[in-house]
């Protein structure tokens, strides 16, 4: 603002300098140093200091209270047969017991610090971080003697091989991690096929009921796996491999006016009579893209918004997916039952490198 | 006091203990150096100390946890006491995470003492964040703090991301197949580094194991060794403090560790841990029973993950439609390289930062009094378009909730977001380094010619002033102890030429200090004095 | 009556409605009649001569103007020949018939008929053409599986009205409702009849012992709040998220505001 201090400051200066661009005004006003000590209510009345002691007095013998009404809400609940309602009233109450005798403590410590204890403010010197020039001179000193007593500089060869066997060392320790799952081409190879071959049955999921043509009426749509999905263990339990196909072979069967459909030349035979069946893993990140509209004819994935056309082969109108959903050929068996045609004609879920 | 020496002499408990604690580890020596440490007292001080406890939290009650969950996805049929999911199939995770839930008494407040307490971790530390990018606080000698700090935060994210993926959800499980999504995305080597993650295809049985290794071990052992460091530097530096009176580079000004920082900072911890144990309470967190076991077919609406993984989440949303392309035969996914790029590159300008602005400067100094935010407009107005453009991506991962609670259509939130996420920052930046430029010049006019008072009087010949009070002394040194900085020229070095890193620089110099506010010296000062008493 | 009897079957055997859906199907033959063979084909038309006839004039004073004199829809709405007695009974009684203005989608709000003026309607659409009946007796909401309805809810309703039946977003400003406070009937008849851009969950896809179940689920999600605490409307990570922020965070800075302060 004024003129006095409207320096350019050349770049090369820069090494008589060490402000850099720091702006070095000489008719700077002066730090006025410390406030005087400003005195406190409980530091001039003895009324204030005492009803202040009482206070944090009184704060941590609540503390104490809430402590023990959290232990005491700990066994008032049973663990058998307990319903939802006494897991609330349990959470609630150990939980403010707990909080309580934190608060207690921690708002009577700060009073305490605030109003009681001597509130001097102190000014400490502070030293540069970086050593003193004798000090920095002495590490100096050591650096140097320490290479001349071992020879570090001196002998290269040792030198260098020591920062190739420091390079390697890792190495294995790195390599020991490629157990963690198998690799090659079986890899993309399991990616590109799912559970679903030439006849395998459309099914209900998640209690695999095979799907008749005629009980996919118009406007409906059915969460689909396929039949031959073997999905209990003997006892009940769900079969493991049984995620990672369902991952996989997961559909959408939905049934539209036949006109409503505009095929691609080569695929007009792979809906049945309106009814089409298109891969439900987003081809974004892989979420299950499961919301239908029935008079739009528009799947969104619930995850980033993709969202795809039903009518125009799933292919992508908004959203950050790039392809259609894969569709599923389809078509009805002897006794009426929808059955696949094949399995995809392509990768199903995310993209990747080697698609 | 004479009695309580007396007590000493005589060999009292505490003497006794004293006594014998300082022959074998020394413990006078470190009361004598850090007993009377000085630390300045300010509310904005204590955000990074909030992160700390909370962690101090999560160690506490994640170790609680362990004893009960059972990080394994061999299924199991469930036989607890949650109504809607007796005789499901489940994981062995997500039972055991169930059981906590509702069969070990003061589990559920556990478990949500340890997610709320996450939450607030990573929310505090990003708030320390703002106040020490705000103010300054990495200019040297603090800068390799400040990325120890980035790191932190970062570890936070891997801490909590490991965390809540393991009761093995539905919400959690979608979570990670995201993840699968965007790690297969990732050119020639994804699906191999997907099927050394999964342990073969997605979701395996083995992820929920090597996610706990993670989470319970080595990210906690990272953030400690970090907390360490980080520590440790704030004591080698001591503590920054804001302008004031008596407040300079060469010292520090507050009140000493023991008694009164010792109360302080120590009470605080129990009200932090009070505060989170309250909300735990009263409020729920990630109400796994809702969502049921992980299966890849269903998903529930507003699928989202936590709060510091949303902006990556948002980053995903919002990019644009067709970016993938097919080459030979192979595909590059850019709708999921872009983001992760954009994602990438903002955390390296933020740990970058500090390094940036000490090469324009080229200010080689040691700063340990604090910038008021308004008296470097330029870094506050980068830190305000950074915010800006993290906050538009944050809101990115809410799209659905947006449109459903303000009743707007999901395309239209969606296509705006990724117009604000261009336009706003600009915005911001240039909306904030003009306030910071007024705010100065009221700061100036302030101490030239004292606050107004509202008081008009009439002069004898007739003129009508408001009359002004003049500041104090030390009122006025905290509007006037700001570092000024000027743009620079590009200038020939010794060879005589002009090379192009001079020429940047100059750029970027006159970028940060074309419009600036000089602080008021000693002569405007005396002037505006003068003129007044003309008057 | 007719969810009693399934009930009955299902204590039969749980795949015993799914065989009489079949048979129903291989009887009639397909078609959206077909599908709610079951449902239609066994209840007694509950209403008279005189409802229909009531009907009948309550629509062309309310409705006809939009779905036209004989129900056979205009430009502006769609035809009503076959939607069936529980269509009409949802969309009047929960509000979204008549529609106050247009946009994206109805939306729901108190019922501008009574319930007799509601059956009478009813009766009336159900006379053009057959189609879902209004469920006739009272449906137990304790009475399903809803462990397994939790199942169904979640693969085949989640998506759309999240995990507890918050609700969520559609595209272009449409939205999938809450559920929180759906009575069963309501859902019962959602699911059946498939309001607006809702899919159809007919007895083949959905049997009505399946909807039974995700009845049962619900109501239990609806009568039990969370063991946890409040609930933050179950909208998930975002409100948690909010939370921490504001209130955990918000509070904990207003207490270093007052840790920091110099005291008087």
């Amino acid at each position: 603002m004024s003129n006095s201090k409207d320096v350019v400051k050349p770049f090369d200066s820069e090494h008589d300098y060490e402000g850099g661009l720091a702006v070095i005004d000489k008719d700077a006003i002066k730090n006025p140093g410390m406030e005087p000590h400003r005195e406190r209510m409980t530091d001039k009345s003895e009324k204030h200091e005492k009803a202040a002691a009482r206070q944090v007095t009184a704060l941590f013998v609540f503390s104490m209270i809430a402590s023990a009404f959290s232990i005491y809400a700990y066994f008032a609940f049973p663990l058998s047969n307990i319903t939802m309602g006494q897991v609330r009233l349990s959470t609630l109450l150990i939980g403010a017991g707990i909080s309580f005798g934190m608060l207690a403590i921690g708002i009577g410590a700060v009073h305490w610090a605030k109003t009681l204890m001597v509130d001097n403010e102190v000014s400490e010197a502070r030293h540069q971080t970086r050593g003193s020039e004798e000090v920095r001179a002495r590490a100096v000193e050591i650096i140097n003697l320490a290479n001349q007593e071992s020879g570090f500089s001196r002998r290269k060869l040792i030198r260098r091989t020591l920062y190739g066997a420091i390079a390697l060392f890792p190495l294995p320790g790195i390599v020991l991690f490629a157990d963690l799952g198998p690799l090659g081409s079986n890899v993309e190879e399991k990616l590109r096929h799912t559970a679903w071959a030439k006849g395998t049955r459309l099914a209900k999921d998640p209690y695999g009921t095979p799907i008749k043509a005629s009980d996919v009426t118009i406007g409906s749509v059915f969460h689909v796996i396929p039949e031959t999905l073997r999905e209990r263990n003997d006892d009940g339990t769900l079969n493991s491999e049984y995620l990672n196909e369902k991952a996989k072979a997961a559909v959408l069967l939905v049934r539209v006016e036949p006109s409503v459909l505009n095929p691609s030349p080569g695929r007009e035979k792979w809906a049945y009579d309106g009814i089409v069946a298109y891969s439900k893993i987003c081809t974004h990140v892989g979420c299950p893209v499961a919301l239908y509209e029935q008079h739009t004819h528009h799947l969104l994935c619930p995850c980033h918004q993709s969202t795809f056309d039903l009518a125009n082969e799933c292919a992508v109108i908004f959203g950050p997916a790039s392809r259609p959903l894969p569709q599923l050929p389809i078509a009805v068996d002897s006794e009426g039952y929808l059955v696949a045609q094949s399995d995809f004609n392509e990768p199903v879920g995310p993209s990747f490198w080697e698609r | 006091m004479s009695n309580a020496t007396a007590k000493a002499k005589k060999g009292g408990f505490l003497a006794g203990t004293a006594n014998y604690l300082d022959e074998r580890v020394g413990v006078a020596g470190i009361l004598k150096e850090f007993g009377r440490k000085v630390f300045p007292d300010h509310w904005s001080f204590m955000l990074g100390e909030v992160a700390l406890y909370s962690f101090l939290v999560l160690l506490l009650s994640g170790t609680f946890l362990t004893f009960w969950f059972q990080p394994a996805m061999t299924p199991v049929i469930y036989d607890g006491v949650y109504g809607p999911l007796k005789g499901a199939s489940m994981s062995v995770a997500y039972a055991s995470t169930l059981d906590i839930s509702f069969e070990v008494r003061g589990g559920l407040l556990f478990r949500q003492i340890h997610h709320w307490s996450a939450l607030l971790f990573v929310a505090s530390a990003g708030l320390h964040m703002l106040r020490v990018f705000f103010t300054g606080a990495f200019r040297k000698p603090r800068e390799i703090n400040w990325v120890v700090g980035f790191g932190l935060f970062v570890l936070g994210m891997a801490g909590g991301f490991t965390g809540y993926s393991l009761p093995d959800d539905l919400l959690s499980g979608n979570g990670l197949r995201i993840i699968d999504g965007m790690i297969k995305g990732v050119p020639w080597i994804g699906s191999y580094i997907s099927s050394l993650l999964f342990g073969g295809e997605f979701p395996g049985e083995s992820i929920v194991a090597r996610l706990y290794s993670l989470h319970i071990m080595i990210v906690p052992a990272l953030i400690l060794v970090f907390v360490a460091i980080h520590l440790f530097t704030v004591v080698i530096h001591k503590h920054t403090h804001y302008s004031g009176p008596g407040r300079r580079d060469d010292n520090v000004v507050g009140y000493p560790l023991m008694p009164v920082y010792v109360a302080k900072a120590g009470g605080f911890f129990f009200i932090v841990f009070g505060v989170i144990a309250l909300v735990a309470a009263n409020v729920t967190i990630n109400p796994v029973w809702n969502y049921g076991g992980y299966d890849p077919s269903p998903v529930s609406a507003g699928t989202q993950p936590d709060w510091y993984i949303g902006w990556l989440d948002g980053a995903l949303r919002l990019a644009p439609t067709h970016l993938e392309f097919v080459i030979g035969h192979n595909t590059l996914s850019m709708n999921i390289l872009l983001p992760l790029v954009v994602g990438i590159l903002f955390s390296v300008l933020v740990a970058a930062y500090p390094f940036f602005e000490a090469w324009v400067t080229g200010d080689k100094r040691e700063h340990h009094v604090l910038d008021r935010p308004r008296n470097a407009p330029t870094r506050t107005a980068i830190g305000v378009a950074g915010m800006t453009f993290y906050a538009v991506l944050w809101a990115g991962a809410a799209t659905d909730l947006l449109a459903t609670n303000f009743k707007l259509s999901l395309n239209q939130v969606l296509s705006t977001m990724q117009i604000m996420l261009i336009v706003l920052p600009i915005l911001g930046y240039i909306i904030t380094k003009r306030t910071c430029l007024s705010l100065q010049r009221k700061d100036r006019e302030i101490v030239l010619h004292g606050r107004e008072t509202g008081r008009i009087i009439r002069m004898p010949h007739g003129e009508y002033i408001e009359v002004h009070e003049p500041l104090e002394e030390f009122e006025a040194w905290k509007l006037i102890d700001f570092k000024d900085y000027a743009p620079t020229l590009a200038r020939p070095n010794a060879k005589g030429k002009i090379t192009i890193r001079a020429r940047i620089r100059s750029g970027f110099s006159k970028f940060y200090f074309e419009d600036r506010v000089a602080p008021v010296n000693a002569l405007e000062l005396k002037a505006a004095h003068d003129h007044k008493e003309i008057h | 009556m007719a969810i009693k009897r399934n009930k009955n079957n299902a204590r039969r055997s749980p795949y015993a409605a799914i065989l009489v859906i079949l048979a129903g199907l291989l009887v009639s033959g397909g078609g959206y009649a077909a599908a709610n063979a079951v449902v239609s084909a066994k209840s007694e038309t509950p209403y008279s001569a005189q409802d229909i006839k009531t009907g009948n004039q309550l629509f062309l004073a309310n409705c006809a103007s939009c779905h036209g004199r004989n129900a056979e829809g205009t430009k502006a709405a769609p035809s009503l020949i076959g939607v069936g007695a529980a269509s009409v009974d949802f969309q009047v009684s929960t509000g979204r018939m008549p529609g106050a203005a247009s946009g994206p989608q109805l939306m729901d709000k108190p019922a501008q008929f009574t319930e007799q003026q509601i059956k009478q309607l009813a009766a009336y659409v159900a006379s053009l053409a057959p189609g879902p009946a209004v469920p006739t007796s009272n449906l137990d909401p304790t009475a399903g599986n809803s462990t397994r309805g939790g199942e169904l809810f979640r693969i085949n309703c989640a998506m759309c009205h999240n995990a507890v039946g918050a609700g969520g977003a559609l595209t272009e400003g449409k939205w999938a409702a809450s559920l929180r406070e759906a009575s069963p009937k309501e859902i019962y008849e959602a699911m059946l009849t498939g309001p607006q851009n809702m899919p159809v969950f007919n007895d083949a896809n959905l049997t009505p012992k399946d909807k039974q179940d995700i009845i049962s689920y619900l109501t239990y999600v609806q009568n039990n709040p969370s063991a946890g605490g409040d609930e933050l409307a179950n909208l998930g990570p975002v409100a948690e998220g909010l939370f921490a922020w504001i209130f955990m965070l918000g509070g904990i800075v207003a207490i270093t505001i007052w840790l920091g302060a110099k005291s008087n």
